[in-house]
């Protein structure tokens, strides 16, 4: 059925709260990529067959990641009004016991990560809390609290305030958390040039990594002259380590739409277009499904809301190219063409698309627009920094305890993010370093990580906020293999049609390689920060002008790394093979035998229970003996 | 894979379910590859013609995205992550591990044509490096060891 009025929306809402918040129990299994990869399918069918084992009256549903993806597979059970039991690490024998003990009236506080507790009776939310809630609370009363977890504690939802609370395909429990009712206002209520308002005063900034502010580029594309002006979600994800959009896609595809809808009718535009990775196929499939249940609803298409403004969304899906993630190339990709950059001016505001006014942001940026418009441009302003406002979702990482998805108020410190939140460094290793920005990003050193997450304090780092993957190093990765990595990568997606970019990457690379094959020599670190100036001022487009950064930002805060590897042949960290030898401490070994196993080369031979010996000679140093020696006892130098 | 015979048939579903548009030949050679697993010259060809596009603009786009393939890939398609975090975490040695094991280079197919391997930068489960996708699904928290494993549930 369409809605078009605001009872409607009411009576969507209506159906969505007893989805949300049903009367009996319900068991969410978190399915998300993070979630599947672990083993959510075979939780998710334990759960649904125990349930019919013991003919339990409860609900099974499914939803995103609630972003804490190191303790996946999570199942929430809401248990009792207003009250739900987050439970980490699940398998599907643990979820077999766990529907049993429920049924029980045992809580399985050992399990637990947390216990969330939304109190109220209005709208929206669950009623509650009733005797019943009470006596869950009792039950659990040894689970703690979501804010006295480490890893939520300092964080704040905004982007992602629906992920792994909703059914990313039932378009009513979205309703019933507020959503597509603000669009109803502002269909109905607000002209276009307030609604950009709105945006310019909450300060809003691109979440892609350029942090241009939203309400800005609205405004520009709103004044362009032209009939026909074109929406864009980049959905084109490409930095290695950051993968908030794919969350947002698969755990609150509808946020996105919302925001968009929204965007297209402050700017004038009809037609709106989702480019989105091919790497991402639950993303596509959640996508599909939110974009048709939309149309059905007449939440998108012709006569909104029945308002009269019309605005449809197409999907186009990437095709592998990194490139792409940057507007002009992903604009040419759209149209059918290579994926290649070109020279701005004109911007897309002036000539984008089809060489229409076009304005694209991305799936974080529109996310966030539906909770600025409920809430005002002024409540979201007065959280963040002073020129970076609101929050930022980041993937916390690489060699740290707790991996997963935070979104965090701006102006939190790096430590804050790394040690508090991220529980510190994996098996009590030393922080060495934290990669923002991607491979248009640096390496922040340990003695910079009180500066505050700002887009112009990283940007005085030499590093850049980027589209928040945050990956964070210890003394075992090598600095200068890290530069390296990320040049061999840009090699391969530098579209190669501006020479700065495709011979300075080139050339760079070259070094690099040298140096980690313990070649390198005397004035290769000045040859590298001349060819990274050069490549940075002269290329077209930002992955060419921005790929020095991991080189220029290793050189300024390691620099000693590079030269034990010139000079002294060595590599500090133990990473790169030229550089390094295994051997096997005699104290340590307890004869196991385990590396033998795995020693694809036959170069490890000794008794059983006895230290084990290691040649040298035969050694290919693939590192498969450290990788499963449980004692330490195989050393690297 | 469909018989010989009925390969141009599917050209031209898929040509018309794009109706005919050049500006979605992103998408035909995506749709093409998703029930052939490559794209062969015959069919790049037919595209180009159905479209009434010069052939070389048609081999751009395949060439251009890593999506595509020219050469025939196997059964399962092993796409060994190397981003940032899978790279920190060892993903390198994992994919080295596999083209040992199952005797292929990057990019090569088993001679059973079983698996086809390929890198591939990133598929956005950074959290639970380092991470194989075979196809559709996704493999984290990886050792050499347990890899060989899950390879066997495939084959």
């Amino acid at each position: 059925m369409k809605i078009r009025t605001m009872n409607d929306l009411y009576a969507a809402r209506q159906a969505g709260i007893a989805s949300l918040y049903p009367a009996k129990t319900k068991f969410t299994v978190s399915t998300a990529t993070c979630g599947l990869a672990t083993g959510a399918r075979p939780v998710l069918d334990a759960v649904k067959e125990e349930a019919r084992a013991l003919g339990a009256d409860l609900i099974v549903s499914q939803a995103g990641c609630i972003g804490f993806c190191e303790v996946e597979p999570v199942v929430l059970v809401y248990c009792a009004p207003g009250l739900t039991l987050v439970y980490k690490e699940m398998n599907a024998e643990k979820a077999r016991e766990l529907v049993r003990e429920i049924m029980k009236g045992n809580a399985k506080s050992e399990w637990a990560l947390c216990k969330i507790l939304v109190n109220g009776t209005t709208d929206g939310k669950p009623a509650g809390p009733s005797r019943e809630t009470a006596r869950w609370l009792e039950l659990a009363s040894g689970i703690p609290a979501i804010e006295d977890v480490g890893f939520y504690r300092k964080q704040m939802k905004i982007a992602l305030r629906n992920c792994g609370f909703i059914d990313p395909n039932n378009i009513e429990e979205y309703i019933a958390r507020g959503g597509y009712t603000t669009l109803h206002k502002v269909l109905s209520q607000m002209p276009p040039e307030r609604v950009i308002g709105e945006i310019k005063e909450s300060g809003l900034r691109g979440r892609g990594g350029a942090g241009f502010p939203t309400g800005m580029k609205w405004e520009f594309c709103r004044k362009a002259p032209g009939d026909e002006k074109f929406i864009i979600c980049n959905a084109d994800e490409g930095d290695p380590g950051a993968y908030m959009d794919r969350s947002i896609l698969e755990g609150d595809p509808h946020s996105v739409l919302e925001g968009m809808i929204m965007g297209a009718f402050a700017i004038g535009a009809s037609q709106g277009i989702i480019y989105v990775r091919n790497e991402y196929p639950l993303a596509i499939e959640n996508l599909t499904t939110a974009i048709r249940t939309a149309e059905a609803r007449g939440l998108l298409g012709r006569d909104i809301l029945g308002s009269g403004f019309s605005f449809a969304i197409k999907l186009s899906r990437g095709a592998g190219a990194f490139v792409c993630g940057e507007e002009t190339s992903l604009m040419a990709s759209v149209e059918g063409r290579t994926g290649e950059p070109r020279q701005r001016p004109p911007f897309p505001a002036q000539k984008g698309l089809w060489s229409k006014p076009t304005n694209i942001n991305n799936v974080e940026t529109w996310a966030n627009v539906p909770e600025i418009l409920a809430r005002g441009g002024k409540w979201y302003a007065g959280i963040g920094s002073e020129k970076s406002k609101g929050t930022k979702v980041f993937s916390v990482v690489g060699k740290v305890k707790n991996t997963g998805l935070v979104e965090v108020p701006m102006g939190i410190s790096l430590r804050e993010i790394v040690f508090d939140i991220g529980g510190g460094i994996l098996d009590g290793r030393k922080f060495k370093a934290v990669q923002t920005g991607g491979p248009s990003g640096g390496c922040i050193p340990e003695r910079l990580l009180d500066v505050p997450v700002d887009y112009e304090k990283l940007t005085e780092t030499g590093a850049i906020m980027g589209s928040g993957g945050m990956i964070v190093m210890d003394d075992r990765t090598c600095m200068v293999d890290v530069a390296r990595y990320f040049l061999d990568f840009l090699k391969e997606e530098s579209c190669g049609k501006c020479v700065p970019c495709r011979e300075g990457i080139h050339r760079m690379l070259e070094l690099l390689e040298n140096i980690c094959q313990g070649k390198g020599a005397e004035g290769d670190i000045e040859l590298l920060e001349d060819i990274g100036a050069a490549v940075k001022d002269f290329s077209l487009c930002a992955l060419g002008g921005t790929s020095p950064n991991p080189v220029l930002t290793t050189i300024k805060y390691f620099r000693n790394e590079y030269e034990a590897h010139i000079k002294d042949h060595k590599c500090p960290a133990g990473v790169c093979r030229a550089l390094i030898s295994y051997s096997i401490s005699k104290e340590k070994c307890t004869g196991c035998g385990a590396c033998v196993k795995v020693c694809p080369a036959e170069a490890i031979s000794g008794e059983k229970k006895k230290p084990h010996a290691l040649s040298p000679a035969k050694c290919i140093k693939c590192g498969a003996c450290e990788e499963t020696c449980k004692f330490g006892a195989v050393l690297v130098t | 894979m469909p018989a010989e015979a009925s390969l141009p048939k599917l050209v031209d579903e898929i040509v018309e379910r794009h109706r005919y548009e050049d500006y979605a030949l992103v998408g035909i050679l995506q749709d093409l590859q998703k029930e052939l697993r490559w794209l062969p010259r015959e069919v790049l060809r037919q595209v180009a013609d159905r479209l009434d596009v010069p052939l070389s603009r048609v081999y751009a786009i395949a060439t251009f995205y890593k999506a595509f393939s020219l050469k025939p890939r196997g059964k399962h398609l092993m796409l060994s992550c190397q981003g940032t975090a899978c790279h920190v975490r060892g993903g390198a040695r994992i994919l080295e591990n596999v083209e040992r094991q199952l005797g292929v280079k990057t990019g090569e197919t088993t001679r059973d044509g079983q698996f086809t391997v390929e890198k591939v930068r990133c598929v956005g489960c950074c959290s639970l490096a380092p991470v194989v996708m075979i196809n559709a699904d996704t493999h984290g928290r990886l050792t050499s060891d347990k890899l060989m494993k899950i390879i066997k549930k495939y084959e």
